[in-house]
């Protein structure tokens, strides 16, 4: 599957964009929209770990320096609590920090000033502070990287009030719902696919454009199954429902979620409620995984359509193995091929 | 500040004894150190290579690092507690971990994390700074059991930035834990030089704070390091408490195999930097003193290169990964999700 087989589907407040665009890698696109904010309002900074000079270690930031300078694109000290709880305090007083947080596995030095402070300041000062700021990370497994770079930890940041978090699969979603981000005016996680990094090309749009915050995107339309996923699950579960497509005459309906706090609920039910049967999909931990919050949800506003239970192809609850297991670990095409066999021989 | 934490220095580049030390010149002890040395230094490059090869996954080279890890390792006694950071293979090998073992963590098998019997080795910790509390508790139950083992946790420049590192030494300095902090500073945390990394000029000043002694040595200078650790080991076997050790040194290559330090810095500089290495140095002093053997080298550097190629194979041909290994020591029990999940897969493959 091409990366441009993805339709995207723009909302209904979008309008799509119309003007020039350009081939991207996902991480371009995410420099892209880096640079597009950062052009636009001078209060727009980038400060983290390597992400000076040496551009970020997935070249995210690359080249940001030159253009605007060590004062909008700040290396700093080793220390995520510096680098979140810092832009905590410039969030607000005036600025927008993005904060890069060099893997997903290396955030949680910095969770207590997430958990106590970024996400609890609107309630605190009844609005009188907030925080509108953007922490970036890149997440999951499948690239063959060192122990602890593999995490997909996004349920922490899903569990708790006040923050919204978004894990694009796309070039194209990545840039606009980055903008999006940078623009909300609320603390957002920004979930960067690694294994996505850099695994096709599509057109971007050059001019700044938005991707709703809180819109899933419908990649495939189907009548038989609802897959539901996001960010690097979207491509294997692509592909099995391709696969059952072609060797069992099943339409599957495959949900990008896109965002995952806060859900899209239209989407993921109205999609429920035609075809009665779901697989959800992810590579964070079953136990307390996003996957347990969707079929909440379901069951909340979408029960009686159901015809099977709804089934979990995620990974296990286990801490993400070395790369000698890590393809055991992660839900594989054939995992999610046997899960949706499973919903449908119910 | 520089002024109050001189880089202690045993033996100079030129490889003369500073006369300070002149009674220190023990010629089976700075052929072993040698020997340390050269070893690493042939599985550094041994491994970089296989990376290269794509027979071991990114790899964090030390090399430039042979004296700060492999001094410290020296003063070490077996009843010790190592807690070391991911580029520390060369301190943990002396200390006793076995190559294969190294290997097999870096081609991705957790199996590497497994010392010998016996041995206090933790695996290597990757996250940064989050090791330094662990080696402070450990301490401190040495002292709590009365006995006299002591830690050592290695750590980078970038480390100190971390809260865990100020946690770590507030409370080895509140509980008098025997524990002794040794830092390599290298020179750079990934692309950040220390310049940009602190305003302080030294690292060793920052033990000021938490009242703990500090040293600033030569962390290329494998007998000045040896010595400073010993002393500091001792201290805490007599429980004096803590000590910080400051070894400046210099990471000639990458980060890891999977970054390019051309980005970052002129690689020129590494070169400069070879005039201070810490082989060179001692086989300059062995020579002065007519203690030099080329063919022990050479014998030296070639049985090890025979090791390291014994350990790959043995690596290489470790029983593959069992998939269901990764639920086997979640819990010591297994709970009833574990079971499930692990059932699951033997299923699949049954
Ligand atoms: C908590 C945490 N943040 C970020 C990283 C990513 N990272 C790995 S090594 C490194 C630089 C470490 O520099 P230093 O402490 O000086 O040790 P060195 O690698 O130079 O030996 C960074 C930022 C990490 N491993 N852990």
């Amino acid at each position: 599957m091409g990366m441009n087989t993805l339709q995207h589907q723009p909302s209904e407040t979008n309008a799509k964009p119309v003007g020039q665009t350009e081939k991207m890698t996902l991480v371009q696109a995410v420099t892209d929209g880096l640079r597009t904010m950062m052009s636009e309002d001078e209060q727009v900074l980038v400060l983290g770990e390597d992400v000076g000079t040496n551009g970020g270690v997935f070249r995210a930031t690359d080249g940001l320096i030159n253009e605007f300078g060590d004062n909008r694109v700040v290396d700093t000290p080793l220390a995520e609590a510096g680098i979140i709880g810092t832009s905590i305090g410039l969030a607000m007083n005036g600025f927008k920090p993005i904060a890069e947080i060099q893997f997903l596995g290396f955030i949680y030095p910095g969770f207590e000033q997430i958990v106590t402070h970024a996400a609890r300041i609107r309630m605190r000062t009844s609005g009188r502070y907030t925080v509108p700021m953007v922490i970036r990370a890149p997440y999951g497994a499948g690239i063959r990287a060192p122990e602890i770079h593999s995490d997909s930890t996004e349920a922490f940041f899903v569990h708790l009030p006040g923050l919204k978090v978004v894990a694009p699969s796309s070039p194209y979603d990545a840039k606009g719902l980055l903008i999006a981000s940078i623009e909300d005016p609320d603390p957002v996680i920004f979930l960067e696919p690694m294994k996505s990094y850099r695994a096709g090309r599509e057109d971007v749009p050059v001019e700044k454009y938005t991707v709703d915050i809180g819109k899933a995107n419908v990649v495939k339309k189907g009548e038989d199954v609802t897959l539901i996923c996001w960010g690097n699950m979207v491509k294997p579960t692509m592909e099995a429902a391709q696969k059952a497509e072609k060797e069992k005459d099943i339409q599957a309906e495959v949900i990008d979620l896109r965002t995952l706090y806060p859900l899209d609920k239209d989407t993921i039910v109205q999609s429920v409620e035609k075809t009665g049967r779901v697989v959800v999909v992810h590579e964070g931990h079953r136990t307390g995984g996003v996957g347990a919050e969707i079929i909440g949800l379901i069951n909340d506003h979408a029960l009686f359509y159901l015809r099977s239970p709804i089934e979990r192809v995620t990974g296990y609850d286990v801490h993400v193995p070395l790369f000698a297991l890590e393809d055991h670990y992660l839900p594989s095409i054939d995992r999610v091929y046997k899960g949706i066999q499973n919903v449908l021989a119910y | 500040m520089e002024a109050e934490f001189p880089v202690v220095q045993y033996i100079s580049p030129e490889g003369q004894l500073n006369a300070d030390y002149a009674q220190t010149y023990d010629r089976q002890h700075l052929m072993l150190s040698y020997e340390n040395m050269l070893k690493a230094r042939v599985f550094d490059r041994k491994a970089v290579n296989l990376q290269r090869q794509g027979r071991i996954g990114t790899y964090a080279p030390f090399e430039g690092q042979e004296a700060a890890q492999i001094g410290s390792a020296m003063a070490l006694e077996t009843s010790d507690w190592m807690f070391p950071s991911y580029r520390d293979h060369a301190a943990t090998l002396t200390f006793g971990h076995s190559l294969m073992n190294v290997l097999l963590y870096w081609a991705g098998r957790v199996e590497g994390c497994m010392p010998p019997e016996g041995k206090h080795i933790f695996p290597p910790s990757v996250p940064i700074a989050t090791q330094i509390p662990h080696a402070v508790g450990a301490a401190w139950a040495e002292k709590l059991k009365g006995r006299t083992g002591a830690s050592i946790v290695y750590f980078g420049d970038g480390a100190t930035s971390e809260g865990d590192f100020h946690e770590g030494l507030n409370f080895a300095s509140v509980f008098h834990a025997p524990v002794v902090f040794f830092c390599q500073n290298n020179g750079f945390a990934i692309s950040v030089p220390v310049s940009r990394q602190m305003k302080s000029k030294t690292i060793a000043q920052k033990a000021l704070a938490y009242d703990i002694p500090s040293v600033r040595v030569d962390g290329n200078d494998v007998l000045a390091v040896y010595e400073e650790t010993k002393k500091a080991l001792d201290r805490a076997r007599k429980g004096e408490g803590p000590t910080l050790i400051e070894a400046v040194t210099w990471r000639y290559g990458a980060h890891t195999t999977a970054d390019d330090p051309t980005k970052y810095r002129d690689q020129s500089l590494s070169e400069e930097k070879r005039v201070e290495d810490p082989l060179t140095r001692v086989e300059r002093m062995l020579r002065h003193n007519g203690d030099w053997d080329e063919e022990w080298a050479q014998r030296v550097s070639e049985e090890m290169s025979d090791r390291v190629d014994n350990a790959v194979k043995d690596m290489e041909q470790y029983p593959a990964a069992e998939p269901t290994f990764m639920f086997d020591h979640i819990f010591e029990t297994p709970t009833w999700h574990i079971r499930e999940q692990r059932d699951s897969i033997e299923r699949k493959e049954g």
